[in-house]
């Protein structure tokens, strides 16, 4: 990614999301249930938003998840300009002196899961990454050690996505006769 | 606005303003980040099995073969359940390590995305199972946040003295194990016996000792039970003696102060860098405590003391969760001057089934309970996130909810699981036998870091 890439995004993002509403750290800002804080990042620019995030006094990144919308199609909640994909990242971060907290959620295809990792910016995000990793198939590029954590390193799918069937493995009673 | 006085007519825009105090623009350049912060970055192992397998595998050849690959765990008795660590050994001294999770994971998450909102704290209760009440709690706060469902001023403080006589039995439990890890094996019995007596509370409360599905969106399951306060006040009065007891046990005696002090140290940078929080974020000097910082439930009215440590050592670890013990207990004592009077849990019917005599004699009662507990209450469409002051750290609940009976999405975020990744760091350049302490003070419970 050249620097003209990242201005050039970052203009456009501007000039479509600042006159339709807030806007922090250059994303359209959003009030959730509860007045919860939540900014809607593009995805190349999901690493300036977050030094933006780190910069602003933010220096603790609590929670990164994943949501798998396969199932879930029209949500209302996603603000104009924001185009809504099947997986979105979620990042929680909180500013101890002010006492404040944000979350981020940043879609991302599925044709092309990948997103940068915060791991540079926020070493406590490594476990978590590597959990979303694990049960969404979201890669993380630039994470020092991209492995599954929870499942077994041979294990295939990704169980936490809609599409992995949960199953129930039948329970024969034996040794009763 | 003279264009809006122009044309009353025109539909007026709303233009949504957000007061924040954040920065408005995205940064020009990436940060250069935290990881400069970590002194021992170098400590964390980045090896997969095939590799450690590989490596274990090859042949001695040279001098420069100076390190030991080691496996410790899962089932080992300083492990507290199924923790799993690749060591690399120089001599007796931890060089590098890595933590190795998830024999424990039965996809809790996954389950959550199947039960009804009701359903929801029995299957959450199991995460944290020494603090199973902070889980439901997390939960339903969740839950009651998506709804804006305003729960009795009665069921809120029920919701605090709960959580901190489950802070204080997961305390207490945490003495037990810290002791029997570092050898002081009478302490075991000790915190076992004590924790006990707080257990048999929640059984008088609750019917069950662990795993109580007690905290239930909308309030709590049932009322405090007659002769609550005697069970509480009793519990308040042979505790202070006991926590003596082990002041004498072990926080005044050398063998156990050599043992623990300057073990594990983490400074404050280090901390929040690797996303710490409770007493190992405490035990730095950070006085970060979402109970006086984001409070919940009533926490803004009463009145206690965030304990902090200074040297951010395995003994300040200890020492912070004994005298939270003593917190607690003194919130303990303002809940039971305090406890309002009132319903238990909310009126709403769409939420809460209604009470028994009513569905003798309504037939809407009758519905509503059948409907409660078949299909479940629909939560509206959005997102939230609501989180705790577990006895570990931040315990978070993130909900999606697409307008259904059953959440959407169901995420928790485990104290113990981020935790973990400051092992590597504290326990870099330490002899093994203290990366037993070392293990022990971050308190981990499997359950919760594998979900």
């Amino acid at each position: 990614m050249t620097d003209d890439d990242v201005t050039d995004t970052t203009a456009d993002e501007e000039s479509v999301a600042a006159p339709t509403g807030p806007v922090a750290f250059g994303c359209p800002l959003v009030e959730s249930a509860d007045g919860q804080l939540v900014i809607h990042p593009a995805r190349d620019e999901w690493l300036l938003v977050a030094s933006a995030i780190l910069g602003d006094g933010f220096r603790m990144c609590i929670d990164v998840t994943a949501v798998d919308f396969l199932t879930f199609q029209g949500r209302r909640d996603v603000p104009e300009g924001i185009l809504p994909e099947r997986f979105e990242l979620v990042a929680s971060f909180i500013n101890h002196e002010r006492r404040e907290r944000i979350r981020a959620r940043v879609q991302i295809p599925e044709g092309d899961p990948t997103i940068a990792s915060l791991t540079t910016l926020y070493p406590g995000a490594d476990y978590l990454e590597r959990e979303v990793f694990d049960m969404f198939g979201i890669s993380f590029d630039g994470h020092p050690d991209l492995s599954r954590i929870l499942m077994p390193e041979s294990w295939e799918g990704h169980p936490l996505r809609k599409d992995f069937a949960t199953g129930a493995i039948p329970v024969q009673f034996k040794g009763t006769n | 606005m003279a264009v809006t006085d122009a044309e009353p007519e025109a539909p007026v825009v709303e233009v949504p303003t957000i007061e924040h105090n954040m920065a408005t623009e995205a940064a020009t350049e990436v940060h250069p980040g935290q990881v400069g912060l970590l002194p021992r970055n170098d400590a964390v192992m980045r090896m997969s099995e095939v590799q450690m397998a590989e490596r274990a595998d090859a042949p001695l050849d040279d001098e420069n073969d100076q390190t030991m690959l080691m496996n410790m765990g899962p089932s080992h008795p300083s492990t507290h359940g199924v923790l799993r660590l690749m060591l690399e050994m120089d001599g007796e001294s931890v060089v590098r390590s890595k933590p190795v999770v998830g024999y424990l994971h039965t996809g809790m998450e996954k389950t959550g995305e199947a039960l009804t909102y009701l359903q929801g704290p029995t299957n959450v209760t199991r995460m944290d199972y020494a603090a199973p009440f902070f889980n439901e709690l997390a939960f339903s706060l969740a839950v009651e946040k998506l709804i804006g469902l305003e729960i009795p001023e009665r069921a809120t403080w029920i919701r605090m003295l709960m959580s901190e006589m489950n802070r204080i039995s997961s305390h207490l439990l945490f003495m037990a194990t810290n002791g029997m890890d570092l050898g002081a094996v009478s302490m075991m019995i000790y915190g076992w016996r004590e924790r006990e007596e707080v257990l048999r509370f929640f059984e008088l409360v609750t019917g069950l000792r662990m795993n109580h599905n007690y905290i239930r969106p909308g309030g709590v399951a049932a009322d405090l039970p007659d002769g609550w306060r005697d069970s509480v006040g009793r519990l308040l009065d042979i505790l202070p003696p006991r926590l003596a007891e082990y002041d004498i046990l072990m926080t005044g005696q050398p063998i156990w102060r050599e043992r623990l002090q300057g073990v594990g140290v983490m400074g404050a940078d280090e901390a929040i860098a690797l996303s710490a929080t409770g007493p190992v974020l405490r035990s730095t000097g950070v006085p970060w405590d979402l109970r006086r910082d984001m409070p919940y439930l009533a926490y803004d009215e009463v009145e206690f003391d965030v304990v902090v440590g200074t040297y951010g050592d395995a003994f300040d670890k200890y020492a912070i969760r004994l005298n939270e013990i003593r917190e607690s207990m003194r919130i303990v004592h303002q809940i039971l001057d305090k406890m309002p009077k009132g319903d238990y849990r909310a009126t709403d019917t769409k939420v809460t089934p209604p009470p028994r005599a009513r569905i003798d004699e309504s037939m809407e009662a009758l519905i509503h309970h059948f409907k409660i507990f078949t299909e479940g209450f629909k939560v509206p469409e959005g997102e939230v996130y609501a989180a705790v002051e577990s006895p570990r750290g931040e315990l978070g609940c993130y909900i999606v909810s697409d307008g259904g009976p059953k959440p959407y999405r169901m995420h928790i975020r485990g104290p113990s699981f981020i935790n973990l990744q400051t092992l590597p760091h504290m326990m870099s350049n330490g002899l093994i036998a203290d990366a037993v302490a070392v293990i022990s003070s971050v308190d981990p419970i499997m359950g919760e870091v594998d979900r």
